[in-house]
């Protein structure tokens, strides 16, 4: 399979990256090794770590930073711009419809019961319609590009999308190795972000807020593995990091403990997953959230980022029907393509993926990080017999996909530099405006051949440039 | 019928709370089979807090007090004309689509002996026939007999124990009802007396199961009936927590003992 270089046409570089490529032509070996472990030091010191799940080991490991940028041109990055907002724009008015008269499902685009009984559907918030219309406020969309003009959609995450930390800080470090980079380069900021975020938030506040809405991210405390990236976000954005024993409710609103007594909360950015936000209304054994919390939310007294019941649409079931949302609610045409998709619960497409399991990817629908799926090219008859099984205890909890030919960049190695796999994320911001800044997170798949860039699965992450005009 | 409710629930605590929230689904549903006379929630020493109808067409109503107290009263007074409208549901107000319903809960889930139940049940004809004759089945498989089961007790354990309180006739009437396909939820509400005319625990609990056409349909195992004028409707959940009139949390207070009074009688004419 060949696959896109996104520096190099055979031998000719690309022109985004013609300064680039000098910059690297001219870097002795030892200056790269010097540089690179100066970023490790960086980071270290930063104290950006990023515990993964189910890997065991040193629990505030790095992410490793390549410290070879990727980059797009300004026109490349205005048409993903566009595309991205679009879906944004169409997810929310999905999820306003779902929690309303359900319009989209009567019309027969969108079966019934894949909303309804999906299992981040939320009957609690039924008919609640939060400030101007938006569940789901901050939309990381992982894109995947094939060709030159050539992007697809993985998926979309509008609950808690991490990551975003990352992007701040790969760029803060490149600019603090390599100033002159970014004198001779002509590259769109991104560090206007957490301010960004914060007007996002404060735009959506509730009914009942009167004065410059008080913001704050509720986060399930240090054990969590973003947890660094949430105290790090109330940091930059100048707003109170807050557990939930941190709050509590009174009367018709939510207060925050504070030294010099309680002070009213408008805007909870929550890091913390619907079923704990409140045990008044959901798992009654929850410690990590505000009980009475969602009685306020339900009658306009506090806002919640995203709202309670955002996940359904970003269910990699929902996902297949993404671009009908845009042609529904929008009456447009999607910019951006979705990877066509199997659901194996339909009688034909569980017939073709069972034919062709080698040659698919094989995800779970509510499963994330790269775990639970089946890269059927780079894995052995063993890995798909024993994957094939799984699959038929239970064909309803999986997709399939064709395998990517996921496009390559340039990525610093042992032996100097070669091209690898690489993913973006860009953060799409949603309240009274639709905003991203320029770029995103981009993973890079270290391993050799990998087409996985999960850091649970040894990818790593690199500086996205959009150069101006 | 025009029914006098005193509702008066204490809960007292072996040291004094800090703080108490409560989140109440306690004021009686409108739709034609009844119409509020006169509704009053009381919380003495509490603070109102935000009231709000939600999807599922429930008056929510939340309380918050400030301790120290070791001792905390939630009181409804109320009168209520109620009418037969043969369980069904008519005229009410919600937005929740009815395959929400048929979510699995832990305390709502079939094993295989709620599902043999399910499956024995042959009856021919349309959903509502089978959704009486599912009724009849739990009615038959459950015997009532307080004291045996407790708050927490499962479906599924219910059925193997063959006896159990109105609680668990519901529970096992969803599981069994959803096996079959048909989206079911839990009740609670207050009822009069017992067919037979003798008293009851006035405090009370059934299934309405979905039936196309007609909409939510009561169905109360526990009685071997559907729900008519000597029934008060207040809320609906997934099951009986989910559909809980008090949902609350104490800080401090350590062990809590609680004491239920209920009295639903008919008011002279």
């Amino acid at each position: 399979m060949s696959h896109y270089n996104e520096m190099f046409e055979g031998d000719a570089v690309r022109d985004p990256y013609a300064r680039l490529s000098q910059w690297v032509a001219t870097m002795p070996d030892d200056f790269r090794q010097m540089k690179q472990a100066e970023a490790e030091e960086l980071f270290r010191r930063i104290g950006i770590t990023f515990a993964v799940y189910g890997e065991g080991g040193d629990p505030d490991r790095l992410i490793p930073f390549d410290m070879m940028p990727r980059v797009f041109e300004q026109a490349e990055w205005r048409k993903l711009e566009r595309g991205i907002k679009q879906r944004a724009r169409a997810l929310n008015a999905f999820l306003r419809d779902v929690y309303g008269r359900g319009e989209i499902i009567r019309a027969g685009r969108i079966p019934a019961r894949l909303v309804y009984q999906n299992e981040a559907y939320e009957k609690a918030v039924v008919g609640v319609v939060p400030p101007r219309g938006v569940y789901s406020h901050i939309i990381g969309v992982d894109l995947v590009r094939t060709g030159k003009d050539e992007f697809y959609v993985l998926e979309d995450n509008c609950r808690t999308p991490s990551g975003v930390s990352y992007m701040l800080e790969n760029r803060e470090i490149m600019m603090r190795m390599f100033p002159q980079l970014f004198r001779h380069n002509r590259i769109e900021p991104v560090d206007q972000y957490p301010a960004l975020l914060r007007r996002t938030l404060e735009s959506v506040a509730p009914p009942k807020c009167t004065d410059r809405p008080t913001c704050v991210i509720l986060t399930p405390g240090h054990f969590n593995s973003a947890y660094y990236e949430h105290s790090f976000l109330a940091n930059l954005m100048g707003v109170e990091l807050v557990e939930g024993q941190d709050l509590f409710v009174d009367g018709e609103f939510v207060y925050m403990r504070t030294t010099t007594g309680p002070r009213r909360v408008d805007v909870i950015y929550r890091r913390i997953d619907d079923p704990f936000l409140d045990p008044l209304c959901f798992r009654p054994d929850s410690m990590l959230g505000i009980p009475g919390l969602m009685d306020v939310y339900r009658s306009g007294g506090v806002s919640i980022c995203s709202a309670p019941g955002a996940g359904v649409a970003d269910d990699k079931a929902i996902y297949t029907f993404v671009p009908e949302m845009v042609r529904f609610y929008l009456g447009e045409e999607p910019i951006l393509n979705n990877v066509q998709t199997w659901t194996l619960w339909k009688d034909d497409d569980y017939r073709y993926v069972m034919e062709n399991l080698p040659d698919l990817v094989v995800k779970e629908v509510h499963g994330s990080g790269g775990y639970g799926m089946l890269v059927g090219p780079k894995s052995t008859k063993e890995e798909i017999e024993h994957f094939r099984r799984k699959i038929e205890a239970n064909p309803s909890n999986y997709i399939a996909q064709p395998t990517l030919s996921l496009s390559t960049c340039p990525t610093f190695v042992e032996e100097g530099i070669a091209p690898r796999h690489v993913d973006l994320r860009p953060y799409c911001l949603c309240g009274d405006r639709i905003e991203l800044v320029p770029g995103g997170l981009t993973r890079v798949a270290l391993r050799e051949g990998s087409l996985v860039v999960n850091s649970s699965q040894g990818g790593g992450v690199k500086d996205t440039w959009v150069l101006s005009e | 019928m025009k029914l006098r409710i005193s509702h008066e629930t204490t809960y007292r605590y072996d040291r004094p709370i800090r703080n108490l929230i409560q989140s109440l689904r306690l004021t009686p549903s409108i739709y034609e089979g009844q119409k509020v006379l006169q509704w009053q929630i009381d919380l003495p020493g509490g603070v109102r807090g935000p009231g709000f109808r939600d999807g599922a067409g429930d008056w929510i109503e939340g309380w918050t007090l400030r301790g120290p107290t070791d001792e905390v009263t939630v009181r409804i007074e109320g009168r209520i004309d109620t009418r037969d409208t043969a369980g069904v549901l008519r005229g009410h107000r919600e937005m929740i689509h009815p395959l929400a319903y048929m979510r699995e809960t832990q305390v709502t889930r079939a094993d295989p002996g709620l599902r043999e139940l399910a499956a024995s049940v042959t009856q021919q004809g349309d959903v509502l026939n089978l959704a009486h004759a599912l009724s009849r089945a739990v009615s038959e498989a459950i015997t009532f007999r307080p004291g045996v089961t407790e708050s927490r007790t499962t479906a599924a354990e219910a059925l193997a124990l063959g006896e159990g309180v109105c609680q668990d006739h519901t529970h096992a009437l969803i599981a069994v009802a959803r096996t079959r396909d048909i989206p079911a939820r839990y009740v609670s509400g207050y009822l009069h007396s017992t067919i037979d005319g003798e008293p009851h625990d006035a405090a009370h609990a059934w299934a309405e199961l979905h039936v196309e056409g007609l909409g939510w349909v009561g169905f109360d195992a526990a009685n071997s009936c559907c729900p008519d004028e000597r029934y008060v409707r207040l809320g609906s959940g997934l099951n009986a927590s989910d559909a809980a009139p008090i949902r609350g949390i104490a800080t401090g207070g350590g062990a809590e003992d609680l004491d239920v009074r209920v009295q639903v009688e008919e008011m002279a004419q």
